[in-house]
């Protein structure tokens, strides 16, 4: 039999998600049907050995924040707290938002956990996941 | 989920309307969401200003309008593609017309977490002006 040669499998993953990330755009773009954005917003990026997400989590503190990494899924939920006001007086916006929050997102590859970074600076989230050493492709050596 | 608490709910981020003069930054500029409460005393304004560091913003009042610019000094990583994006990453410009005097010298500012925060104190002669309506 033969077969075509394909792309490796992580970057049929990338190209899957991005084609979900996609379809999840093209809400906001049909005219007269608009869905309220998911919060927080994402940006990927990838290369070969890793997984870099940023996440825009303006409000958000780092204890309001939980992250977990199970194999190849991400979750990242956490809350926003309105903060105190004076009883008296009003709001002429409210624009912000607050309440819970969950995004589960599906990574390309299992993630080699203990080597998660993350970091929370100016309420953007910085998620650092390298590829895990199993799950990296093996090079095979012909004897 | 069990939880009866409010899920999050925000407003779509917009970008400022290009108009016929350019920003002289090649990238976007967006309207930071807002909410605004107004006491007696005082506005209390919060921006989300994301990824702006706080030595970067400029907070100007003229007459009556308040200006807001932040500017963004986020980068690219570097050696990696971005396999999917949901916001972009730009300044911050906003602009309020007030209808109350502020007193200037009492305008207190900070920048935490990505949130912009001002407490903008009416001025005395604002607060005196008020004048009650009488029914009857």
């Amino acid at each position: 039999m033969y077969r075509r040669l394909r792309t490796p499998s992580m970057w049929r993953d990338l190209e899957r998600l991005q084609k979900e990330m996609n379809t999840l755009f093209s809400d906001y773009t049909t005219p007269g049907i608009r869905t309220a954005p998911s919060f927080p917003s994402l940006n990927i990026w990838a290369d070969e050995e890793s997984v870099m997400i940023t996440a825009e989590l303006p409000g958000v503190k780092s204890e309001d924040l939980d992250i977990s990494v199970e194999g190849g899924h991400l979750t990242l939920s956490g809350s926003r707290t309105p903060e105190e006001l004076p009883e008296e007086g009003q709001f002429h916006r409210s624009e912000r938002g607050y309440g819970k929050f969950t995004r589960g997102i599906n990574l390309p590859f299992e993630v080699e956990t203990d080597a998660v970074e993350a970091t929370l600076k100016n309420g953007v989230l910085n998620l650092m996941l390298p590829r895990a050493e199993a799950d990296k492709p093996k090079k095979i050596t012909i004897n | 989920m069990t939880e009866k608490e409010q899920a999050m709910e925000i407003k779509d981020q917009q970008q400022v309307p290009s108009e016929t003069t350019e920003r002289t930054r090649d990238w976007p500029c967006f309207v930071p969401r807002a909410d605004i409460f107004e006491t007696d005393d005082a506005y209390l304004i919060k921006l989300d200003m994301p990824g702006v560091d706080e030595n970067k913003i400029d907070i100007t009042l003229e007459k009556n309008t308040l200006t807001i610019n932040g500017y963004s000094n986020v980068e690219r990583p570097e050696g990696y593609s971005l396999a999917a994006a949901e916001y972009r990453i730009g300044d911050y410009e906003r602009s309020f017309r007030l209808t109350d005097k502020i007193n200037q010298e009492d305008i207190e500012a900070s920048y935490q977490d990505g949130v912009l925060k001002l407490n903008l104190p009416k001025a005395e002669e604002a607060k005196a002006r008020k004048i009650q309506v009488k029914v009857g």
